[in-house]
């Protein structure tokens, strides 16, 4: 064992070689370029699939569990707080109330944006409260979104519906 | 000693199209808990998971798994390993203190990973070895199977036997999809597809979830009558690098060790009474059966084609089917391994049981690793 | 069977556990060094000031985050050689953002359980490796169907949190502005930063918004970096040293998949953490108690509303504490005094370098400019991950 040998009185000291953009697009340095081609598939599973198949006939459904009496959206075949089996589907309604929300500059890949974007967390009518979902506004200015906005989802035509959460096209503030 | 005091799995099917990954994660771990007698909610205080991100295809795994697990606001987190790595760390945690119930899981949903070779290829060298050919990875185990072979003068019959052993005790293991009765003939007639390997040495893939419980020595007498204890666990990597791998499996050797010493076993290839090794290559069993020193490297041929590791044999080998008959299941092969050894032990695998009182379970990392664990179980 | 379990988590460790040395690479955007090459480099730092050498190491534990970053599936074994973990008993563990602070929780179990004496943490993120942006990688963090057909940005779920914080404790962006502000300042004295500079509360506000209210200000940077520790067990730390640092406590939680069914205004998840590294600690009234801490900042809210969680100021009273200077370096509660992520890089698990190697290097009293004023005894380090779902805290001291 060696032992006592410490020569760093003040540590860290800076190791490390920095480069910038042009490094790399200009080739200046020697790297390995791969793009791997890596498809995943998953099973949609019992509570997904039943929540997709509704999202397809224009409706939301959640799941009910008797124990502590929440109503869950999403749904899941389990009670993650009670840890058994849920009781029952029960549907829920097309509107919400607004919990949080945000406007995005940015796309997934950090590009900028031309329109930006109104994400926001909307608690769903008819569910326990707090059960929310994230999705986009539309139809509202960024200025008048406020936490509290009452909201309702704005479908798209039921040709077009394909079982995806994008069924909702955006949810938009309800009048009055 | 820290103790097994429940399991629970869901599977082995070569395809699950009706469940989603955290529908059969919560089926094998219901099972677990019902047999155990706990409450995840109020008794665990360590779960524990083996995923490696790209087999799952998410970027932070461990976000999906509390609530199918019952962990919600609970100590959770993800070791990037084999399940007997897993086993280690619910081990250690309770050594520490840090836990008395700790839950381990693990699962394989290959049959949603559609470009299975390319994740494989994926987790190659990006500089050395990624861009050398297109060829499938596997080439990477029949390259050393080559090597191995030349150096102990295996014989392919003795390879063909594991495949014959495994698949037939398959077919006495109702959750295995693999099993066969084949001849030492008929597989010598399978085709080499990276030459030496011919097809029917690789292990198919499969889905499953295997869930453990495990206590500390005071809470497992608590709990259960018969506790299965975790006498070792060892585990070891060698190196990442493909040119400098010893190919003889000495991760295992060494992970062997660590763990035999714990256990206070001397004389393995007598003291221990079943093991289950990993042979998603079927060389591969041979190959840890000698690291895990359990025969000598000139005597296994004959002793495999003697029966020697025959399910009435002496030391009986992956009595479940091994890899070959249940199937890969990428980072719950250790749980499947440690699964059938501690059903032995308890007596409860039926046809199939065995009569034993030490067992040891051995997992390898898979294609590019030089890794691996290895865990005693004894009652 | 049924048994009527009665459960109180003691403690009993096998052995004590302190931290005799630590080192950091660099963290900027774009490192020309492999990730296996960085690992090398804080590796070899922390054996210095240790005064060990690779043969001494027993057990290694690698922390490093998404494998998508680097371009390498089963990233851990690839690191493996750079890592000291050759030919070693080798572990990778990984919670997502929180792997900074995990990662030496897991080597401290490594010692605590007496399997081994000398354990090296590592901690390793290559970003620079991802193209077209680091972000790419996190578009795979989503749920495949309730999240990601929407094309969501990781900013999206900071800027609800922030926004939702906001709110329900009537903040104001220009008290959250201070924390960039304070950190980024506070890194001009490390040797590492990355984003170090002087800038004022109306450069924040006024700074390009992401997505509102999160402007490019208030956000960490992507960085390259690597950062190591090393663990002993006690006759080993009395050999080495004449001041090591102990574990005092550690505590780890997991919060629900399902972030959109929770009030994002406090994060429960690092106060039950907190609640479990405060009890193995001994420690009552943290305010009062802890002396120098290191929360998560890879935002400015984040900084304020993780002091929250671990009960260093009640809800809704973090931004005045700021405000009034007891979280500066000179204050009575110094709060990132490295600069946090915030001014040196967010390397994701490399963060380790900031927040546990840091409160390392300030109970040992060995930070040089960063040293804080006052005098220290015990120091909290704390990390978060995932989708706003994971906390991990660590307690450490320099009194037994």
């Amino acid at each position: 064992m060696a032992v006592g040998r410490k020569k760093i009185s003040c540590p860290p000291y800076a190791e490390g070689t920095a480069l910038s953009e042009r490094d790399i697009s200009e080739r200046r340095v020697t790297f390995f370029e791969d793009h791997p081609n890596l498809v995943y598939s998953w099973t949609a599973g019992q509570a997904m699939s039943r929540f997709l198949n509704e999202l397809k006939n224009g409706k939301l459904i959640a799941t009910k569990c008797e124990k502590c009496g929440r109503i869950i959206f999403p749904p899941r075949i389990y009670c993650e707080l009670c840890y058994k089996p849920i009781d029952g589907w029960v549907y829920v309604k097309d509107t919400g109330t607004v919990q949080t929300f945000s406007i995005s500059y940015i796309d997934p890949d950090a590009r900028p944006l031309e329109k930006p974007v109104i994400v926001a967390v909307i608690a769903v009518d008819g569910a326990s409260p707090n059960m929310g979902i994230m999705h986009i506004l539309g139809e509202v200015e960024p200025e008048k979104v406020y936490i509290g906005m009452r909201v309702k989802a704005v479908w798209k035509p039921e040709n077009e519906r394909e079982g995806a959460i994008t069924d909702i096209k955006y949810w938009k503030p309800l009048e009055g | 000693m820290p103790a097994i005091v429940g399991v629970g799995y869901s599977g082995f099917n070569a395809n699950t199209p009706d469940l989603s990954w955290k529908e059969i994660m919560y089926e094998a771990a219901v099972r677990a808990y019902e047999d155990a007698g706990i409450d995840p909610r109020k008794d665990v205080d360590s779960f524990i998971t083996c995923a490696e991100d790209f087999y799952e295809g998410f970027a932070i795994f461990d976000e999906f798994v509390p609530d199918q697990l019952g962990a919600v606001l609970k100590p959770t987190c993800t070791v990037c390993a084999d399940f007997l790595y897993g086993l280690a760390t619910a081990y250690m945690q309770i050594e520490s203190g840090l836990a008395e119930i700790a839950v381990v899981e693990a699962h394989s949903k290959a049959s949603d990973i559609k470009t299975f070779g390319e994740v494989i290829r994926h987790a190659m060298d990006p500089i050395w070895l990624k861009g050398v050919t297109n060829a499938h990875p596997y080439y990477l185990a029949a390259l050393e199977m080559s090597y191995y072979m030349n150096k102990y003068s295996i014989t392919q019959e003795a390879i063909a036997e594991v495949v014959v052993k495994n698949k037939r005790n398959a077919l006495l293991n109702d959750s295995a999809p693999y099993g066969a009765k084949l001849t030492v003939e008929y597989a010598l007639k399978s085709p080499f597809v990276f030459y030496p390997m011919r097809k029917i040495e690789i292990a198919e893939r499969a889905d499953g979830a295997i869930v453990f419980v495990v206590a500390s020595d005071e809470m497992a007498r608590k709990i259960t009558d018969s506790p299965v204890w975790i006498k070792g666990v060892g585990w070891w990597s060698e190196t990442s690098n493909y040119d400098t791998m010893s190919f003889e499996a000495r991760y295992a050797y060494k992970s062997a060790k660590m763990a035999y010493r714990m256990a206070g076993i001397e004389n393995p290839s007598k003291e221990i009474d079943i093991a289950e090794v990993d042979d998603r290559f079927a060389f591969k069993e041979i190959q840890h059966i000698v690291a895990l020193q359990l025969a000598g490297k000139y005597d296994v041929c004959d002793l495999m084609s003697e029966g020697y590791f025959a399910r009435n044999g002496s030391l009986p080998v992956n009595v479940s089917g091994g890899n070959l008959g249940v199937g890969n299941l990428l980072e719950a092969t250790g749980g499947q391994k440690a699964l059938e050894i501690v059903i032995q032990l308890r007596g409860e695998a039926g046809r199939r049981q065995v009569d034993c009182e030490i067992g040891v379970a051995q997992a390898w990392r898979y294609i590019p690793t030089a890794s691996g664990a290895v865990a005693v179980f004894g009652v | 069977m049924e048994v009527e379990i009665v459960k109180g988590l003691k403690f009993h460790k096998k052995q004590d556990v302190a931290i005799v040395g630590a080192g950091m690479t660099t963290f900027k955007r774009r490192l020309l060094e492999t990730g296996k090459e960085l690992s090398y480099f804080a590796v070899k730092q922390a054996l210095e000031e240790a005064g060990l050498d690779i043969k001494d190491i027993e057990m290694v534990v690698m922390g490093s985050a998404p494998d998508a970053f680097d371009g390498t599936a089963l990233k851990g074994e690839y690191l493996l050689d750079g890592a000291g973990g050759s030919d070693r008993p080798y572990l990778r563990v990984f919670v997502g953002g929180g792997t900074g602070v995990f990662a030496p929780i897991a080597g401290y179990w490594h010692v605590a359980s007496g399997l081994a004496d000398v354990c090296l943490v590592v901690c390793e993120e290559k970003m620079s490796c991802c193209h077209p942006h680091p972000q790419s990688a996190f578009k795979y963090i989503w749920d495949p169907i309730l999240d990601r057909p929407l094309k969501p940005n990781l900013i999206w779920i900071f800027a609800l949190e922030m926004r939702r914080y906001m709110h329900v404790n009537n903040i104001r962006h220009e008290d959250i502005a201070l924390v960039s502000v304070k950190n980024k300042a506070n890194a001009l004295d490390h040797p590492c930063a990355q984003v170090a500079e002087k800038i004022t509360v109306e450069d924040v506000l006024n700074s390009e918004p992401m997505a509102l209210p999160v402007r490019r200000l208030d956000v960490s940077p992507p960085s390259d970096g690597a950062a190591a520790l090393i663990m002993v067990a006690p006759h080993i730390a009395r050999q080495l040293t004449d001041e090591p640092v102990w574990v005092t406590g550690v505590g780890w939680a997991l919060d629900t998949t399902h972030w959109t069914n929770r009030d994002l205004y406090f994060p429960r998840y690092v106060a039950e953490a907190a609640k479990m590294a405060y009890r193995m600690a001994h420690i009552t009234d943290p305010r009062k108690q802890i002396d120098v801490a290191e929360p998560y900042d890879p935002f400015d809210y984040k900084e304020l509303h993780h002091m929250e969680g671990l009960g260093l100021a009640k809800k809704g009273e973090a931004p005045i504490l700021t405000r009034e200077g007891v979280t500066a370096r000179d204050g009575d509660l110094p709060v990132c005094p490295s600069g946090g992520l915030l001014g040196v890089g967010n390397p994701i698990s490399a963060g380790m370098g900031v927040k546990a190697c840091e409160i390392y290097w300030q109970l040992a009293y060995r930070a040089g400019k960063r040293q804080v004023a006052k005098e220290v005894t015990t120091g909290v380090c704390q990390a978060w991950g995932d989708l706003m779902q994971v906390g991990t805290v660590m307690v450490m001291s320099n009194k037994r």
